[in-house]
């Protein structure tokens, strides 16, 4: 086959849908905005042992976003407002239970997550109908518009700065919290920013993927990058482009395959995932049970 | 010469059972203290206590002309997450915190610190390696490394050799004596009775209330320790009120 036969008959595979359709590009815009932000706060949620955390945080902004849904309609700044409202009081609720009393951190945001989830089931259950509920629950990344990614690539900047300015107090706080106590470091602060990050970084990702599937762009790329990386730069990077590549190829999943883009997405995630935990070098199962011959020393 | 904290009838404790009782007493400036005792008599408790990491139930630690910033704190298990990815220069960075600060940058002049004290603790190539790669023995000089940059005035260290060999605690110690002749006040909590006789000036003898404190040969006298050990052994779930001091 001639070069250009390869290109003609993968074009129409990988490109032309972006090339055709103004929704495709958008959203994939929005997905490279969405994989920039969330790819760190991701890697740094994993290293703090809060994957779940984050998990929780997407039920928590459900009752927000569906309180703007009721009031506002289909509106993506609503929405994302009341979503961001939601999921900051519950973040910062859970963040103070941890701080100041013996509750670990995971029991006190698994206590508000459940507290809120309920609040939202009632509220979209009281007065919306199943429709709705998919749109909240789903999100519509092919109906995203310029509005939306004005927001999200807002979201990505307002991140990476934020991240860079609270990056030394962030990574001491992870690695070692006793220590910036004893310095006086600020670590209160460090960690409500950060929390504030991870609630903006969902909302970001709700209206793209919904509320329960915007988690996996975070979560999933950043575990899938521990098996190839070790330095935190470089699983942050990593876990940012393998974000980017899960939206790239799970867009045009859901184009091809005429499924709901954002499952697709997060989908094409897991199997980044999947494949990074059986082929990664480091620690992945082929390089555990086939190491290879040990060095001299 | 002066004293650099003074402890006035203080008294630590967990849920209201004390665990270091009506302790009094003054800690000179320059001195370097073991604190001994059996397990539970409060040497931990103490520490944490002049940190400022734990409020007395009662009396209080004066500091004298020292901020909390300006000591040092190596915790017995310290809450460090050794499987995070950073590496063992940048650990032994953060003891310049109080120069560099939460945004501050990392001069040359702090890098070359950081470099000295790794030298000094003999992991100069390790530099670049991450501290999951470390031994137990090794990590423990990276945290020595990282209190030599600190430059602090007051060194608390809790249990600092439990699980280090002979050889690194030989250059722990070392490091310890060399603080010491530098005029730095150092307070270890130490098991090795033999240990504390050769290397440490003075000692206190704790068992939740003081037993005693002074000149290491006197406090490490056979009645004292026979006396820690009965002491540390009436614990009382349902114990009274403690009525000392409260007429004071």
């Amino acid at each position: 086959m001639s070069l250009d036969a390869l290109f003609g008959s993968l074009y129409p595979l990988l490109l032309q849908p972006f090339a055709d359709y103004g929704f495709m590009r958008r959203a994939l815009v929005g997905c490279l905005a969405l994989a920039v932000g969330c790819g760190p706060v991701g890697v740094l949620l994993m290293l703090r042992r809060m994957s779940l955390m984050a998990d929780a945080m997407s039920h928590a902004i459900l009752p927000g976003a569906a309180v703007a849904f009721l009031w506002a309609g289909l509106s993506l700044p609503a929405m994302s407002l009341g979503g961001f409202a939601a999921g900051l009081v519950v973040a910062l609720a859970a963040g103070g239970v941890a701080r100041l009393t013996p509750l670990r951190e995971d029991a006190s945001f698994a206590a508000f997550y459940l507290i809120s989830l309920a609040a939202g089931v009632l509220l979209v259950s009281a007065r919306g109908n199943n429709v709705d509920l998919l749109h909240v629950l789903f999100g519509t990344i092919l109906a995203v518009d310029d509005v939306s990614l004005i927001e999200m690539a807002g979201v990505a900047t307002f991140s990476i700065t934020g991240l860079a300015i609270l990056y030394r107090p962030l990574v001491v706080e992870c690695f070692d919290p006793g220590f910036l106590r004893s310095v006086g470091g600020g670590g209160g602060l460090a960690h409500y920013g950060f929390l504030v990050l991870v609630v903006v970084n969902l909302v970001a990702g709700f209206q793209a993927l919904g509320t329960l599937m915007a988690v996996g762009l975070m979560m999933l790329p950043a575990a899938a990058a521990r098996f190839w990386a070790r330095e935190l730069w470089a699983l942050a990077a990593l876990a940012s482009i393998l974000a980017f590549v899960s939206g790239y190829l799970g867009l045009l999943l859901s184009y091809h395959g005429s499924l709901p883009s954002g499952p697709a997405i997060v989908l094409t995630a897991g199997v980044v995932y999947g494949v990074s935990v059986f082929v990664g070098p480091r620690g992945g199962l082929l390089s555990h049970y086939f190491p290879g011959r040990h060095r001299a020393a | 010469m002066g004293e650099i904290i003074r402890l006035h009838g203080v008294t630590f404790g967990y849920e209201r059972h004390p665990a270091v009782h009506h302790l009094s007493g003054a800690v000179r400036t320059g001195a370097l203290t073991a604190v001994i005792g059996p397990n539970g008599a409060g040497k931990s408790t103490l520490l944490k206590g002049i940190m400022g990491l734990l409020r007395p139930l009662e009396g209080r630690v004066e500091l004298v002309g020292l901020k909390r910033a300006e000591i040092a704190y190596l915790p017995q298990q310290a809450e460090i997450d050794r499987s995070f990815p950073v590496n063992v220069l940048d650990t032994v960075l953060l003891g310049h915190w109080r120069a560099m600060g939460a945004f501050g940058a990392v001069t040359a002049p702090l890098l070359a610190g950081a470099r000295a004290a790794l030298e000094a603790v003999g992991l100069m190539e390790f530099a670049h390696r991450p501290i999951a790669s470390l031994s137990v023995g090794q990590f423990q000089r990276v945290l020595f490394a990282r209190m030599l940059v600190q430059d602090a005035r007051l060194i608390l260290l809790d249990e600092p050799f439990s699980a280090v060999d002979d050889r690194t605690t030989l250059d722990l110690l070392r490091l310890i004596a060399a603080w010491h002749q530098e005029g730095r006040t150092v307070m270890v909590v130490s098991h090795d009775l033999e240990q504390v006789r050769t290397n440490f000036p003075e000692a206190l003898l704790l068992a939740r209330e003081p037993v005693a404190w002074g000149p290491v040969a006197d406090v490490l006298a056979p009645t004292n320790l026979a006396r820690a050990r009965a002491m540390s052994e009436a614990w009382d779930e349902h114990a009274a009120r403690c009525e000392r001091g409260a007429a004071a």
